[in-house]
């Protein structure tokens, strides 16, 4: 730490908070972060007990969701390990909203309550607020709006066409999440009006579509069509839930919009899954850089300081490999490892750092973080930013583990030679590209037994996993056809993996 | 604008529809544990929440996955002896330090069970569900102990209904003579020396004038004190006392002979459950008595109650001997309330049923509240049923049935119910 003259007088710093408290605390750091010219939404701080973040927790941190039992199932996992104290429970949730909610526990110390408000009311939010990703693909403004249309639809629902057929409508929608986001085309921005005054429309309009395509009385551009073989759809698809949204023959309106509901949903997450290591790093760069402001003006005793930095220290931990409890990179270590860094890079560069980045040493730091949170993802952000500096300094090395050699291969160290192979492997290791089975609408066979085609597209040998079976059951329910999924391998054959007709048990319009 | 919002003492809670849909999915497989976890129970064990455990693959949320095999690159920290080249052997048990790449590691991860705790409630709910307890009946069992209201002397504060007219009008009585003594020993003076003035002649006028505007105040004030105050209203005071106990002995007799298989037993058991948990409700202390038989009956525990296998005939009243004699031996004072439970397959040696039936009708039923007797058989009703089926008529505190699944258990207890009900 600096030692700065400490020019004023401490602030109150007892281990349990009021709201006096951290009102002042929170003030104090608003200035802060209005110094460094964090930009923020407004911030709305809620005060809950540890019951209530376990509720919160189980419905994906939202303060409202429609009702599935694997949110109960989650919500059961976690006070299980919270009540045998395996597991502490997070020290805060941050919601993605206009004005940004973020929760801070009853049982958590003022030191704790004051770290939570730095990283999540200012790190997470100021995220939130820049990121492109976020700004493309979340509207902050609506979604709790969205949400609250969302489970009284489902609840509307339940109670039209019975529990059990939206429950098995969801579990298949959810089974589909991964592959239900457009990760190239801009959504539509949202809004409850909006939403209610066309889902009626649309539910017309799409049910006119569908009937349209499916179509059989004969016409005159049938046998022109048929002479080239129309394919359907001309591009392949990589948003299943969409292409299932608006083109399921058998589904009714009301479980198009659920389709809709849950797409809109796992397209709200998105960004948060493409953003881990930047945004978590984000968060625990600022509250580490508030507080030490702070502390340096002279606001924070030492006993309040002690406590912060032993949670802090705690978060950033990055054991070794071959530690019992090494469980692959901390997303919080490497992310606040690496704006750490670049805030070196920027203010003191080393000739290493101004020969790999030219455009950032010596460049006001403010300015380059910024541009760095407003553009960048994981993947891109690691192949742009890590230095062989920070890669020296967490020893890192590549492993090849190819399943025709016997033994696995160290591919790169932290040497010279080794550093840009590094920082590819490391960026392709947050593509969820590669990351997830890239799986995609081919082909429905249009003119004859309504047969829907998917292609998994094979990527350095990985075969698909063992779920492939349920997955295409959970299809074909939606489909209401046959499926059939092929996969290409690397060298472009096609291959037949397995093929799977709608369960008539299950079926979705009979239990509507 | 920041706002600070307190959100504690909201609604709590907002998972526990979450929480039923997820016990309704998992009915199945939650019903299997519970029967499972009621064979390793004890009967006195009923009533508390279990931990049940479901296979995490039955419960699973599919994702397209990568499989096991083609090429995985990882980054991993910490080198501390690897150059560029290596080659390392593959770590047993795949995940771990080395390769095998993230989707690997969870499955390993996710092969255990899922396990979670059913609270008391949702417990009895499941146990009740198998045996087709009526609702009633249900909400009866799983209730906590009553109480019961009872005099308690007066208070000074209650409801208007609780008024006790003549506590308050004594101690209004009470305060106005309280009150108003000091005026009215005055009054008397003053009256004594009014006469005595008057008497006297010439009559001193002005002062008696004087004494009677003095008696006239104080007759006033007496006035001004109030028939009636808030302070002096009295109330039936109630309190709560949880209803008088009494303690009973619980019977179980159990034939042991070969032909009892295990799922008899466990058929057996669930009634014992029953008749017990119907019994806590009633009384706090409950001793419970196990004998076995087969051509000869023993007092045992309850693990060798119900998981020690015997074999050979079967003599029904030596059974019915030990408990004559244990009843007149520990349970004979009038403290004990007598409960017996006899579950058999009715398969008795001939000669013996109508003994049985005797011992019943003369040294038995007489001193117990009530005997069941169930007979868990899918077959044609055996010799010991004929025989006990001439005792309903003439016992009120007998009942009979015969069993082929759980749900044959509780009309047993309607019979027992009925009683205790009224």
């Amino acid at each position: 730490m600096v030692t700065k003259k400490r020019t004023r007088k401490p602030l109150p710093a007892p281990s349990e908070w009021t709201f006096e408290l951290i009102e002042t605390y929170q003030k104090e750091i608003q200035r802060v972060a209005e110094a460094y010219g964090l930009d923020t939404y407004p911030n709305q701080i809620e005060m809950i007990t540890a019951e209530q973040m376990m509720d919160a927790y189980a419905s994906v941190g939202m303060p409202v969701n429609y009702h599935h039992w694997s949110f109960g199932k989650q919500f059961i996992a976690t006070e299980k390990s919270y009540r045998r104290g395996q597991m502490g429970l997070a020290y805060e949730i941050v919601i993605n909203s206009n004005p940004c909610i973020s929760y801070l526990m009853e049982e958590n110390t003022l030191p704790m309550q004051a770290l939570v408000i730095a990283h999540a009311a200012y790190g997470h939010n100021s995220f939130f607020k820049g990121n492109y990703l976020f700004r493309t693909w979340t509207n902050a403004d609506a979604i709790i709006d969205y949400l609250i249309f969302a489970r009284n639809f489902l609840s509307e629902c339940e109670e039209r066409y019975g529990e059990e057929a939206v429950e098995l409508l969801l579990d298949s929608c959810h089974a589909l999440m991964s592959v239900g986001v457009d990760r190239y085309k801009r959504p539509p921005k949202l809004s409850i009006e909006k939403e209610k005054m066309r889902q009626k429309e649309r539910e017309d309009y799409l049910q006119s579509q569908v009937n349209d395509l499916w179509r059989t009385l004969p016409q005159l551009e049938a046998r022109a069509s048929q002479q080239n073989e129309r394919r359907f759809p001309p591009e392949p698809e990589e948003n299943l839930l969409y292409f299932l949204e608006k083109n399921a023959p058998l589904l009714e309106p009301w479980q198009r919009e659920v389709v809709r509901i849950v797409r809109k949903v796992s397209q709200y997450f998105f960004p948060q899954r493409q953003t881990q290591v930047m945004n978590e790093g984000w968060a625990t760069y600022w509250h580490y850089t508030l507080l030490n402001t702070l502390y340096d003006e002279g606001l924070l005793a030492d006993s309040f300081m002690m406590e912060f930095l032993h949670s802090h220290t705690n978060v950033v931990m990055q054991p070794p490999y071959n530690a019992a409890w090494y469980r692959g990179i901390n997303p919080y270590a490497l992310g606040f490892a690496m704006w750490t860094d670049i805030r070196r890079i920027c203010e003191s560069p080393s000739d290493e750092d101004r020969r790999w980045f030219p455009d950032i040493a010596g460049s006001n730091w403010r300015e380059t973080f910024d541009f760095a949170m407003r553009n960048f993802k994981d993947e891109s952000f690691i192949a742009q930013f890590l230095s062989p500096k920070l890669m020296r300094e967490l020893r890192m090395f590549a492993i090849q583990d190819d399943d025709r050699e016997a033994r696995l291969k160290i591919t790169a160290i932290h040497d010279d030679a080794g550093y840009q192979r590094l920082r590819e492997s490391l960026s392709e290791q947050y593509n969820l590209g590669a990351r997830e089975p890239n799986v995609q609408v081919w082909n429905v066979d249009v003119r004859g037994d309504r047969t829907l085609t998917l292609r998994h597209q094979s990527y350095k040998r990985r075969p698909l996993g063992t779920t492939s079976p349920e997955m295409l059951r959970h299809i074909a329910r939606l489909w209401g056809f046959t499926v059939k999924l092929e996969t290409v391998d690397d060298d472009g054959k096609v291959l037949l993996v397995r093929e799977c007709r709608p369960d008539k048990t299950a079926d979705l319009s009979r239990a509507a | 604008m920041v706002r600070i919002v307190d959100r504690r003492f909201d609604s709590k809670n907002k998972s526990a529809v979450n929480r039923q849909r997820f016990m309704r999915r998992f009915k199945g497989q939650i019903r299997k544990a519970v029967a499972d976890a009621i064979d390793g129970r004890s009967i006195k064990d009923l009533d508390k929440g279990e931990s049940v455990s479901i296979p995490s693959k039955d419960l699973s949320e599919p994702h397209f996955q990568h499989g096991e095999g083609g090429v995985w690159d990882q980054v991993h920290t910490g080198n501390d002896q690897f150059s560029s080249g290596d080659e390392v052997n593959r770590p047993q048990g795949g995940g771990g330090g080395g390769g095998g790449g993230s989707g690997a590691s969870e499955d390993a991860a996710s092969e255990d069970d899922f396990v979670f705790q059913l609270s008391r409630e949702e417990f009895l709910d499941i146990f009740f569900d198998d045996l087709a307890l009526p609702n009633l009946v249900k909400t009866q069992l799983a209730k906590i102990p009553e109480y019961k209201s009872q005099r308690a002397g007066f208070s000074a504060d209650g409801v208007p209904a609780n008024l006790n007219l003549v506590r308050s009008m004594r101690s209004a009585l009470g305060r106005r003579l309280a009150l108003g003594s000091p005026y009215n020993a005055r009054l008397r003076e003053l009256h004594a020396e009014i006469a005595e003035l008057e008497a006297l002649t010439p009559r001193d006028e002005e002062r008696i004038l004087a004494l009677k505007e003095e008696a006239g105040r104080l007759r006033a004030k007496l006035e001004r004190i109030p028939f009636l105050d808030t302070f002096d209203l009295r109330y039936n005071n109630r309190i709560r006392l949880p209803q008088p106990s009494t303690q009973a002995v619980m019977f179980c007799l159990m034939d042991v002979s070969g032909s009892m298989d295990e799922e008899k037993k466990a058929t057996a058991k669930r009634f014992f459950m029953l008749l017990y948990l119907f019994l806590t409700r009633t009384y706090e202390q409950i001793e419970v008595v196990f004998i076995r038989h087969h051509t000869v009956a023993k007092e045992v525990d309850e693990e060798n109650f119900f998981h020690s296998r015997e074999s050979g005939g079967t003599v029904v009243s030596s059974a019915l001997d030990l408990m004559r004699d244990i009843i007149q031996e520990r349970y004979a004072s009038g403290l004990w309330n007598i409960y017996g439970a006899q579950a058999s397959d009715g398969d008795n040696w001939e000669n013996d049923s109508p003994r049985c039936r005797e011992l019943l009708s003369s040294a038995i039923l007489p001193f117990v509240q009530f005997l069941a007797y169930i007979e868990i058989t899918p077959g044609e009703p055996q010799n010991l049923w004929r025989e006990y089926e001439k005792l309903l008529g003439t016992h009120s505190n007998f009942a009979m049935q015969r069993i082929e699944n759980y749900g044959d258990i509780y009309p047993v207890f309607r019979e027992l119910f009925k009683k205790t009900l009224l």
